[in-house]
């Protein structure tokens, strides 16, 4: 038990310095406001952040209606992604203080969906909590029959990281196990309490339990060794976003890692399906390499990183742990993962 | 887990069978829907993402020219020729010189969610400068009786997301319970066990979810 509290602790701990800078085309006074300074929570989101950031920016802006967003070297930000997930894909190399510009007009809505502060943000964790427990459970009914007043209180607690009030809230969510031989053998349970996630069908055999997982890939095409190398990204087309729940199969004598996990989403980047440099790629690829001088495999994608909650991950990790302990509060687990594209 | 063979009891699919009913729906949508153009299938192989049996139907471009009469009953799919005549009905803040003005185009994509198991809808509207239709003005176009039908229950409703590829903001048709009334969908018929053929699947989604945003299947599909 001690063990997973603590990595949950630093998990809902974990935060971001932001320096925010108004954007140039709305300074409206002289001279220009200098830059907030605010701290963001990880699991946080960044429209939240505006009752703090708006008093900074107030006498500078021209009149006129607010729609507030923000961009990283001019890529507007999905607001409804958590902020350190953010973070760790798009700045390879990790900027501190992460210097963002907000903007209070010209809101990009051919790019952006809508925003309306808060409720917004809370419709989406909503959203993404049924979502992971349809996954979890088969049904969220769960969620579904958490009373008005519980729910409104598991966001509170959310917004304020607040982990002693969520732990508190967290049976009344009654959201199935995700467990494994690691932390029965331990003596560790995750601090949900419930109904198991696992169900057994007709035949009695034990079903493989689904977990919820977002995979964040963006992908570079040069190669690269140092991480401050990394090209900047021009637009979200370059990153594939990948909704899509791990089926957690669980075998006698083997535990189930990371590694596993990603090679359900990834084939093609890892495992015997994949096209990798060095002797585990089986299949090679034989298209065009007019461009090849080396005569390495050039033409091979690969991993580079994987960051769930700012770690960069040893791929032997068993995935229950990762999942338990590193998941955000909506139960989702947040992956970016950084490739180099194969090239053709 | 689930073979592609059959549509499992809970009117759920797998990313296989949606795969397999996905082009059984296209193809009998283009031998027997004349009135509307074909369904394309767009696979899934971005430079990441390297798997070729996924992918999503699309069907784009189609025009609803919007209806001005507001008390129209049947399908609002046609313009009225004769509007002009019908001054006290028309919108005067709408002045419309020219038909091409009304003239709202959709596209439309079947997308599968991993999570729930079941095909989404997702559609956009824009006019012909490709400048993007307000839900405000897409229910205008919707068949009156699904806008009641939105509006007034639980069953059925329309949110705002990214699309899950395409990294824009598009409309998503969400049924609740779409496992549910696929299951009764297939207990009512004559399917040996109750259990319905894959092939058919997205056909007998599509006959209700089409429904929603004006777009109706001829019978002879569901045969």
């Amino acid at each position: 038990m001690a063990a997973n509290e603590e990595a949950v602790k630093y998990v809902w701990e974990g935060a971001i310095p932001l320096q925010i800078h108004l954007h140039k085309s709305e300074v409206a006074s002289h001279p220009a406001p200098p830059p907030a300074l605010v701290l963001a929570p990880r699991i946080g989101y960044l429209p939240l952040l505006v009752p703090l950031i708006k008093p900074y920016f107030k006498d500078s802006l021209p009149p006129g209606e607010e729609s507030i967003w923000f961009d990283y070297k001019g890529v507007p930000l999905k607001w409804y992604i958590p902020t350190g997930v953010l973070f760790d894909l798009l700045c390879a190399e990790p900027e501190r203080p992460w210097n963002l510009t907000i903007h209070f007009r010209g809101y990009p809505t051919n790019v952006l969906l809508p925003c309306e502060g808060e409720d917004s943000v809370k419709w989406n964790f909503v959203n993404s909590l049924k979502e992971a427990a349809y996954i979890i459970n088969g049904n969220c009914k769960n969620v579904m029959n958490m009373s008005q007043n519980d729910q409104e209180d598991m966001w509170t607690s959310v917004m304020n990281g607040d982990l002693e009030a969520y732990t508190r809230l967290l049976p009344k969510l009654k959201m199935g196990n995700i467990e494994d031989e690691y932390s029965r053998k331990e003596g560790l349970s995750s601090p949900i309490s419930g109904q198991g996630g696992t169900e057994i069908d007709m035949a009695g055999q034990v079903k493989t339990a689904r977990i919820p997982v977002r995979l964040y890939v963006r992908s570079v095409n040069e190669n690269f060794e140092f991480l401050e190398d990394v090209p900047e990204m021009d637009t979200w087309d370059e990153i594939s976003y990948l909704n899509r729940p791990v089926e957690f199969l669980r075998e006698e004598g083997k535990c189930f890692t990371l590694r596993d996990a990603i090679e359900t989403l990834l084939p093609e980047y890892i495992g015997d399906r994949a096209q990798t440099s060095g002797e585990e790629g089986e299949e090679r690829t034989t298209t065009d390499v007019s461009e090849e001088a080396e005569g390495s495999q050039e033409t091979r994608g690969e991993i580079k990183l994987i960051r769930i909650q700012g770690i960069e991950m040893k791929l032997e990790i068993p995935f229950s742990w990762v999942v338990n302990n590193l998941m955000n509060p909506e139960f989702y687990l947040h992956i970016s993962v950084l490739v180099k594209a194969p090239q053709r | 887990m689930d073979s592609a063979g059959e549509v499992v009891n809970d009117g759920k699919i797998t990313l296989e069978g949606f795969s397999v009913a996905a082009r059984s729906f296209a193809e009998k949508w283009k031998r027997l829907n004349l009135s509307f153009p074909p369904w394309s299938w767009v696979p899934l192989n971005n430079r990441t993402l390297l798997k070729k049996e996924e992918g999503y139907l699309s069907l784009e471009k189609i025009i609803i020219l919007s209806s001005l009469d507001e008390s129209v009953e049947e399908e609002s799919l046609d313009v009225r020729a004769d509007w002009s005549e019908k001054e006290e009905a028309v919108d005067h803040t709408v002045l419309v010189q020219d038909v091409e003005d009304e003239a709202h185009y959709y596209d439309y994509h079947i997308v599968y969610s991993a999570s729930y198991m079941v095909p989404m809808l997702y559609f956009r509207g824009y006019s012909s400068d490709g400048k993007p239709l307000s839900l405000e003005v897409i229910k205008r176009d919707l068949p009156s009786s699904s806008v009641s039908l939105l509006l007034e229950s639980k069953w059925t409703f329309i949110t705002q997301e990214d699309h899950p590829y395409l990294n824009r903001p598009w409309f998503k048709l969400h049924p609740c319970g779409t496992e549910e009334w696929i299951k009764l969908l297939s207990e009512s018929s004559s399917f040996t066990g109750c259990q319905m053929p894959v092939e058919l699947y997205l056909i007998s989604w599509f006959s209700v979810v089409g429904q929603v945003v004006g777009l109706k299947i001829p019978h002879e599909m569901l045969i």
